[in-house]
């Protein structure tokens, strides 16, 4: 699984790393950021999920498999 | 506010200081948002209220078609002059401006700088529910939740905590103050920024490590930020950082006293505590926005005119079932929950990261002290606040603990 966010939608709303903090990280004005390459390991795919799915901007894409 | 007939008809009509807006506006959105979604006033000069999540979403993201000039809707529009910056920049500004006024506060906001803040907060609302031990009935609103922001955001901000009575007044005038005759509304916004040039001149003389100080040392594109630009965003931050807050906490507390399921399993269950924060969040979301028309147009089928108030409720939004299963249901579990409590695009509160804090810290110290016995001891006795901030302003719990 891979993540991706969208840097021109994300608002800093901060539910991503608050729900997958495995997964996404906060800068240092609190906007998401993808902590590595964005390549999500199985114990945390779950938790990016609900990172995504939680997005009130819909900023986060998730690719299954890739 | 009793300044102004009652509303006859919501689609043609409205009013957001109405009694029975302040008493239950969600019939009224539901209602709305079924047969007529976006609805139109003559009052305030003209004014439309979206209220579909869909069109609440796109309006807060337009900001060509729809100005942050004014984000109160009042009788007075300020005048145009006021731009780039606005009343109270960042959240008054439009792009281009906006950006760098929003950018030079965000790091005093981000997650990493409140959680600073976490344990002198959770020290305060500790010695608040202390004061209250002995006593039989409290109330939710007055004894604990309109301290606690008052409190953290004069910490921050480095103003003295004795002055707390005259910053919950200068709230009350700004936001519930909106069908007040012009000249009486001028004059509390003179004592208003009276009081904030005399906190800005005696911080430029004697600077101390606060977010004052820290704002008229900031800069923008190498410019540091004008005095006035400093007091206009003090006053954005403690206009906006108090009675929002003070009603999210307020407003979570009442739904709790009087819900004995939720309550108890919160109590058993206080790891669910963050994931129900965000479903009293959306069902009870404390702020509504307003934006101008820019210019005249046709939006969706209406007749929109240059100045034109547009109210943007994000709590209808949040109990649209199109965008939320169960939508007029409290589901503290709920794991989806993509509300907008907060806004939408590029105006979304600075404050959410300090919000949330604040809320999850006071209802922790609450569900520590009483556990699950509290209880509404007079349902009918609860009181909200009218205008674009909703919360309760009285609320008697009984403690039973």
């Amino acid at each position: 699984m891979q993540v991706h966010i969208d840097d021109e939608k994300c608002q800093g709303h901060g539910r991503c790393y608050a729900l997958a903090p495995t997964v996404f990280e906060p800068d240092d004005v609190g906007q998401g950021k993808v902590i590595g390459d964005g390549a999500v390991s199985p114990d945390d795919e779950e938790r990016a999920r609900l990172g995504a799915a939680n997005c009130p901007e819909q900023a986060i894409t998730v690719s299954e498999g890739a | 506010m009793g300044l102004h007939d009652p509303v006859a008809d919501w689609a043609t009509d409205f009013d957001h200081t109405d009694d029975e807006w302040v008493a239950d506006p969600f019939p009224i959105w539901d209602e709305l948002r079924a047969e007529c979604p976006i609805a139109h006033t003559d009052r305030y000069g003209g004014g439309w209220l979206p209220t579909r999540f869909d069109d609440i979403d796109a309006i807060a993201h337009d900001t060509d078609r729809f100005t942050s000039r004014s984000i109160v809707m009042s009788k007075h529009r300020p005048p145009l002059e006021m731009a780039p910056a606005g009343v109270a920049p960042p959240i008054s500004s439009d792009p281009p401006f906006h950006h760098g006024a929003r950018r030079v506060l965000l790091p005093a906001f981000a997650p990493q700088a409140i959680a600073q803040l976490e344990a002198s907060t959770r020290a305060f609302c500790e010695g608040l529910v202390a004061d209250m031990a002995g006593r039989e009935v409290v109330d939710g609103a007055v004894d604990f939740a309109q301290h606690i922001p008052v409190r953290v955001i004069a910490d921050m901000l480095g103003f003295p905590q004795e002055d707390a009575d005259r910053f919950r007044a200068f709230v009350h005038h700004t936001l519930e103050g909106v069908d007040l005759p012009q000249e009486v509304r001028a004059q509390g916004f003179e004592d208003l920024f009276r009081y904030l040039d005399d906190q800005v001149r005696n911080h430029l003389d004697r600077p101390r490590d606060d977010l004052t100080s820290y704002l008229l040392d900031a800069e923008i594109d190498g410019e540091r930020l004008t005095p006035e630009h400093v007091t206009r965003t003090i006053g954005l931050l403690l206009i906006a950082g108090i009675d929002t807050t003070w009603s999210a906490i307020g407003a979570s507390i009442w739904h709790l006293a009087g819900h004995p399921d939720d309550r108890k399993r919160l109590a058993a269950e206080p790891e669910l505590l963050p994931t129900a924060i965000e479903e009293f969040l959306r069902a009870y979301a404390p702020v509504t926005m307003a934006r101008l028309v820019r210019e005249d147009m046709d939006y969706q089928g209406c007749p929109m005119k240059a100045d034109d108030w547009v109210l943007l409720p994000f709590p209808a939004a949040n109990r649209d079932p199109e965008a939320f299963d169960q939508a007029d249901e409290v589901v503290v579990d709920r794991a989806i929950n993509r509300h907008a409590a907060f806004g939408l695009g590029i105006h979304r509160c600075a404050g959410s990261h300090l919000a949330r804090m604040e809320l999850r810290v006071a209802l922790e110290v609450w569900l520590e002290a009483f556990g699950d016995g509290f209880e509404l001891s007079d349902p009918g006795a609860v009181t909200w606040s009218g205008g674009q901030v909703r919360g309760p302003r009285t609320l008697p719990i009984r403690l039973t603990r």
